[in-house]
Parts: C-alpha cells; sequence; structure tokens
C-alpha cells in the first residue's frame, strides 16, 4: 500500500539537499567550533556562514541576534522564562493568547504558579485571530512580554503580527512571537514587522527534528536557559550542533528558492480538498480563518463522529493526519485551540487537520477524496450520535 | 482478503497473545489500547490500562508487528462504568465493574467502534470460547453463536461475558480461550514478549492498590455511620459506612462477642449492617434482576441450570423460575454462602453459558 503523508505541520521528512548539506559535518569536519585549532575554524565558519544566512531571510539586522537552540519548544521557552527571569524584579505580568502552542502556555503556567508572574490569555475570534485592541486593552505597567503566535498549528489562522507588534513598541514592551508554522512558508521581516523574540523549528521546513533558533533583537533583555560554557554570546551554553545547524540554513535557503512556486501549487491542493470534502460529504465545516491562514493547512470537522476513528481508518488506509496536535494525541479532550475559537466540542472532536506539504501530490489528493467519504460514512453508521440525530430528526416529523 | 481484527489489548499477557495467535491464525490484526480512566499517581504493578500498560501494549505490538492505536474511553467509562460502580455500593450492593465494561465499552462501543473501521471482528484476551453451531433440525438451518468456558477451567472468565447474545458473539473472536494459562505463558516466553513475566491482573482496574474504599472516600464525601446489628436487631456497635463492607466479611467490623461473626446483610433503607454466625450466610433462595439470554431465553420454566454467585464461585445446581421484566427466582438444591446483592448470577448448561442477571435480594 502506498503511503500519503499529510501532516506536514507535525513534523516534515529532511530534504535531500538539506542532508548533502549535512553529511560531510558529521565525520569529515567534526572539530568543536570553539577549538582554536583548524578543526574548530572550519566548523565555526559552517555556522557562522549559517548564521548569517538565516539572519538574511529572516530580516535580521545582525547575524548575531540568531540563537541556534535544540527545537521549538525550547525557543519559546527561551524566550518566555528568559523574559520574565530577566525582568524579575518588577514583579511581571506577560500577555497571551488562549491559542498558543503548549510549549508557550506551560511555561507561562509554570512561572504562574512557582513565581507569581501574572499571566492573561487573550480571547480569539471564532476564525482564531486574537483582536490587537485587546492587546492594548491588556496592557498594565507591568506588562513584560507580550506573546502571540504568527499562525496556529491547528487551524492555520494567521494573527494580526504587525499591528501586535506594534503596540507592543509603543509601550516598550518585548513582543515574542512563536514562528514555528510560518517559518519556510511565507516570507516576513523581523525587523519591519518590530518582532524582538522568534520561534522557528528547523523540522517543520525539511531539516531535522532538533533544530531551532531563537531570533533576538538586539538590546533585548533575556536570560539564559542554560548555563555553561560563553557559547551563543552567552546565551545558550552547549557545544554548537553544527551538522544541524548547516541543515537548518540549508533548509530555510531551499524554502525561500522555492517559496513562490510551492506556496501557490499547495494552496491550489488544499483548495481541491477542502472543495472536494464539503462537496462530497455532508456535515462539514472548515475551522479557521478563510482567508488569514496558511496555505498547507486545512482543520475539518466531521459532525457526528470522532476525529480518532477517522486517522485510525485514514492510517489502516495509509494516510497520515492528525487531530490537532501531536503532542495531545491520545485523549479525546477536545482542542483547545477549537474550544477557545468557540467550536462546540461534540464538533470539535470530530475535527482532523490535514497539512501538506513539497511531496503531496494532486493524485494524493484525488485519492483522500475518493476514499474519505466511504470512511466517513461507515463511521457515522456506527456512531451513537449519528443514532441520536436519526432519531430527534425521526421525532420531529 | 484477509478478514480484519480490532484486538483490545490490555497490555497483559493474554490479549498480547490473543494478537499473536490471530496474527499467524492469517488474520490481519490491528492493536488498540483503551484509556480509561485518569490516573492520578504513579501505578502500582498489577493495575490494568495505567499509561505504563498503554506502553506496554505499544511495545507488544511493535515486537508482534502490528498497528496499534490509543483510544479514549474515558468518557464513556466514566458514565456506565465508574458511576454504576459507586452508586451500588452506596445503595449497599458489591457491584461488579467488569461485566457491565464488557457489555457496555469493550463489546458494545468498542464492537461498533471496530465495525466502523471496517473490521470483520473484535478480539480479546478473555479466556471463554464461541462455538458455532448450526441446527440442522430447524427448517431454516438457524446457526447459532454458543458462549462456553474457556479450555483452562481455573482460568475461566465466560462469568463476565453472559451479557453477550446472538447479535455481538458472532462478531467476537476470544483465541485465549482454546489454550491453557501455562501454554499462553509459554508461549510468551518463546516469543521473548516483554509481557511474558508479567503478574496477574484480578483487582478492579481503575482502583489503586486494591482499595475500593479509598477510591469510594474520593467520590462520595457523605458516607454516613450507622449501627451494626444483630440478625435479631440487637445494636452491637457502630460501622463506618454501608459502603465499606460487603457480605461474608467478617475482618474490620470492630466486635468481638466471642465467635466469629459476618455481614450476613446491608440495609441500605436502615443504614445498617446485619452481621452474623456463618451459617447465616447460607441462603438457597434469591432474585434476579436485568437478566440477558446467550442464545435465547429458556422454553420452559421454571428450568434447572447450574448457578455462579461470584467469579470464584463454584456453580451450583439451581431451579430459575422466570418472571416479568427480565427478572427470575433462582432456589439453589442447597444451600450456599453469601449471595451477594449486586453481583450476578449467571447460568450454565455444562460448559455453555445460558445468561445471567444481577443478584437483587435474598428471599
Amino acid at each position: 500500500m502506498k503511503k500519503i503523508y499529510l501532516d506536514y505541520n507535525a513534523t516534515t521528512p529532511v530534504h535531500p539537499e538539506v542532508l548533502d548539506a549535512m553529511l560531510p559535518y558529521f565525520k569529515d569536519f567534526y572539530g568543536n567550533p570553539s577549538s582554536v585549532h583548524s578543526f574548530g575554524q572550519e566548523t565555526r565558519k559552517a555556522v557562522e556562514d549559517a548564521r548569517e544566512k538565516i539572519a538574511k531571510f529572516l530580516g535580521a539586522e545582525n547575524p548575531s541576534e540568531i540563537v541556534f537552540t535544540s527545537c521549538g519548544t525550547e525557543s519559546n521557552n527561551f524566550a518566555i522564562k528568559g523574559t520574565a527571569f530577566a525582568n524579575k524584579d518588577k514583579n511581571c505580568r506577560i500577555i497571551t493568547s488562549t491559542i498558543e502552542h503548549h510549549s508557550v502556555i506551560e511555561p507561562c503556567e509554570y512561572l504562574s504558579k512557582k513565581f507569581g508572574v501574572d499571566v492573561t490569555y487573550l480571547p480569539v475570534d471564532k476564525y482564531g485571530i486574537v483582536n490587537p485592541d485587546d492587546v492594548k486593552k491588556s496592557i498594565t505597567e507591568k506588562t513584560v512580554l507580550i506573546s502571540i503566535m504568527y499562525a496556529n498549528n491547528e487551524v492555520g489562522t494567521i494573527q494580526p503580527i504587525e499591528e501586535i507588534a506594534k503596540i507592543a513598541k509603543e509601550k516598550s514592551i518585548t513582543f515574542h512571537t512563536d514562528a514555528v508554522q510560518v517559518v519556510g512558508k511565507i516570507p516576513f521581516n523581523v525587523k519591519k514587522t518590530g518582532i524582538d523574540l522568534l520561534s522557528l523549528s528547523g523540522h517543520k521546513f525539511y531539516a531535522p527534528k532538533g533544530s531551532g533558533v531563537l531570533y533576538v533583537r538586539k538590546g533585548t533583555k533575556l536570560h539564559p536557559l542554560f548555563h555553561g560554557g560563553s557559547h551563543e554570546k552567552n546565551r545558550r551554553a552547549g557545544t554548537e550542533n553544527v551538522p544541524y545547524i548547516v541543515g537548518l540554513a540549508k533548509a530555510l535557503e531551499i524554502a525561500h528558492r522555492d517559496m513562490d512556486k510551492e506556496s501557490k501549487r499547495i494552496l491550489a491542493l488544499r483548495q481541491k480538498l477542502e472543495k472536494g470534502i464539503l462537496e462530497k460529504i455532508k456535515y462539514t465545516q472548515i475551522n479557521g480563518h478563510p482567508e488569514k491562514r496558511i496555505y498547507n493547512t486545512s482543520n475539518i470537522s466531521f459532525n457526528y463522529i470522532e476525529g480518532e476513528g477517522i486517522l485510525m481508518s485514514l492510517d489502516l488506509e495509509g494516510f497520515a493526519a492528525s487531530t490537532g496536535s501531536a503532542c495531545t494525541s491520545g485523549t479525546l479532550e477536545p482542542s483547545h485551540v477549537l474550544s477557545a475559537m468557540g467550536v462546540p466540542p461534540e464538533k470539535a472532536q470530530g475535527s482532523v487537520r490535514f497539512s501538506l506539504g513539497h511531496y503531496t501530490t494532486e493524485k494524493d489528493i484525488d485519492k483522500l477524496l475518493e476514499i474519505l467519504p466511504k470512511i466517513v460514512e461507515r463511521l457515522r453508521s456506527m456512531s451513537p450520535l449519528w443514532e441520536d440525530r436519526i432519531k430527534s430528526i425521526k421525532n420531529a416529523k | 482478503m484477509k478478514k480484519k481484527v480490532l484486538v483490545l489489548m490490555s497490555g497483559g499477557i493474554d490479549s498480547s497473545l490473543a494478537a499473536y495467535i490471530l496474527k499467524k491464525s492469517g488474520y490481519e490484526v490491528i492493536g488498540c489500547t483503551m484509556r480509561l480512566f485518569l490516573c492520578k499517581k504513579k501505578s502500582s504493578e498489577k493495575q490494568c490500562c495505567s499509561p505504563d500498560d498503554i506502553n506496554e501494549a505499544q511495545r507488544t505490538a511493535q515486537q508482534l508487528g502490528i498497528k496499534h492505536y490509543v483510544i479514549d474511553k474515558r468518557r464513556v467509562f466514566e458514565k456506565y462504568v465508574i458511576e454504576n460502580f459507586v452508586s451500588e455500593y452506596m445503595r449497599g450492593r458489591t457491584p461488579n465493574p467488569c461485566i457491565i465494561c464488557n457489555v457496555k465499552i469493550k463489546f458494545g462501543e468498542m464492537l461498533k467502534f471496530a465495525k466502523g473501521l471496517g473490521c470483520d471482528f473484535l478480539a480479546t484476551g478473555h479466556y471463554a470460547r464461541i462455538v458455532r453451531q448450526s441446527e440442522v433440525r430447524s427448517p431454516k438451518s438457524e446457526v447459532k453463536y454458543l458462549l462456553k468456558k474457556g479450555v483452562d477451567e481455573t482460568k475461566d472468565q465466560s462469568y463476565f461475558l453472559y451479557g453477550l447474545n446472538q447479535k455481538n458473539l458472532p462478531h467476537i473472536l476470544f483465541p485465549a480461550g482454546d489454550y491453557k494459562k501455562p501454554e499462553i505463558r509459554k508461549l510468551a516466553k518463546k516469543l521473548k514478549l516483554k509481557v511474558a513475566d508479567k503478574k496477574e491482573s484480578q483487582e478492579i482496574c481503575f482502583v489503586e492498590d486494591a482499595d475500593y474504599r479509598k477510591f469510594l472516600e474520593r467520590r462520595l464525601p457523605q458516607i454516613k455511620p450507622g449501627k451494626i446489628v444483630d440478625t435479631l436487631g440487637k445494636v452491637l456497635g457502630t460501622h463506618k459506612g454501608i459502603s465499606y463492607y460487603t457480605i461474608g466479611q467478617r475482618h474490620g467490623l470492630g466486635i468481638s462477642v466471642g465467635y466469629s461473626i459476618y455481614v450476613v446483610k446491608i440495609d441500605a433503607e436502615k443504614n445498617e449492617i446485619v452481621v452474623g454466625k456463618k451459617e447465616e450466610l447460607l441462603n438457597k433462595e434469591f432474585l434476579v434482576q436485568d437478566i440477558s439470554w446467550t442464545v435465547s431465553p429458556p422454553k420452559k420454566s421454571p428450568f434447572i441450570a447450574n448457578v455462579r454467585i461470584r467469579y470464584k464461585h463454584k456453580e451450583s445446581k439451581a431451579k430459575i423460575y422466570l418472571m416479568k421484566n427480565k427478572t427470575a427466582k433462582v432456589i439453589f438444591e442447597k444451600p450456599q454462602l453469601s449471595i451477594t446483592p449486586g453481583q450476578s448470577a449467571v447460568f450454565y448448561k455444562k460448559d455453555i453459558v445460558l445468561g445471567g442477571g444481577i443478584i437483587a435480594y435474598v428471599v
């Protein structure tokens, strides 16, 4: 059976060109970049070249604003805890949203429980968008950080980041954005947008798992999480993961090189997918904003059935999709993102996220559109919720 | 095309081997573990379906080379099994949650779910057998599915399965039922399965450390103390709340009268525990409710069957008088110890399960 992967928001395969770029740094060029000898000098060059390249693609003013981390979760933890610890004396407050990834919400919860940091979780509208006016209203003198994700991982909705960044700047508050789902998909410029801290994760754009970056605008008050050597200008101790850093830079380069073409191609596939599902399967709706949404993400509610049944059935047919975040799978808890958007629990339960990517073809979508209606019909025929519905229709008559 | 079967894998040895046997017999096997309740603390060894068990089930599935999924059934488990468990104890009865779980969750919701996935069968690791029998003599050459005891009499779990019927039996497989436990263990060792040396789990899965009283305390803040009386009504002491006691209980009564005394009755209305001598636990006659039949109700009443009144009871001959509303009166030939309301009475003919119901009260 041919397997079809439609879960690119969870992770992506390493691009062959990325792998080629990385390979020499495993056994040919293996020096510690901090070493004085030529072995170290070779890898130091590789790391700094990568840093420059990444700085350019993000629109950073200076390569030193790029700090290498191990993943998106580390970058988010670093941004949030690092800012809170740097402002400890201020009895500080953080503003974030209800639809953030767990790697933002949990550090906030931790700071709130253990350090008494006051955290405001802003609501979102039915599309999952934070209202910049709410941000403005929530600011107090003690607010030290505003953290709003660039685009949501579950539904793909893109936030009014520029407006929020502007508000933060006016009040001289650090602005962080979790851009894990955006980097490599949409072009943006950290400097022009006014972002102080930005998290990204390599494995979301065809670099290996275990590579990440936190962009730290010069002058941003931030304490390190890792203490040790003076790596990354004292911001993140630990020997640089040279091959992964090289891979991340290469992946970003490829993503920008192909972005225009890929974004159009993938958007067309997603439109085909959504149109097909809405036409062929009754009682379905798309979650997230119709336009302000990353072009590869489609979150669809199939009423009267549970998402896990759809996922299992799809997997048995060779299709990989997910219900919301991979980090919370295995539970039927309705997604906190869909709940925040006001999607009722019975609809949230039946939601599936398809996220398309580099290797998705039109044939894949055709095949999915052929199989999915059958799966949904079969699951509905066995679903207690569907039975209840039919009964209530009969009673109404 | 291969027949598809969804195997409920608890992480224990029996369901692991069930999956193996089915794979070996040529089925397309899909493993599935239910998440049934929230674990408040780190699980003890004997518990089932804690995160550790889910991991073990997953590891076993990987070893067997089959797909494995975790499915969240916490909400329905709470609704059907745990709520019933608590309310039964509140009424002074001693429930058997496994029986409800089998009917409502495993062979109810999960069987439906398996069909929704496109599976032909649902399988578990129960020690019981399902035998297909075609009645050649009947005009329509009817096919019946009989529920029988497992080959291993000492491990037989048919008692817990009497709620199955002709609707679900054709779609269920019990591969372990054809084996004896030592054979299963040996097979697991041979296959080098990590679960081969796992202890038996016999406690109630959602109750930590086999302490159901502690579990009830968390759920029932309003447990009321009351009187302990003898069978003539004389007050002998006080009890901590009727939910803490079960028929036949001897320990933890805090009373000494010079001879062994047992709980012989729990009176929920009066909030009293009635105690007496061992002989006073002996009874012959009781009422059964919520009866279900594996094939169909017997054509004549009364009828004779061997009746088992709890899992570890050796079934005994009785006459059963069918009544209205899925109830029946059972009269044992010889008196039996501790006929306990809330437990199930299961009717057997040799090794065939005819049906059963829940003991309402001793007459």
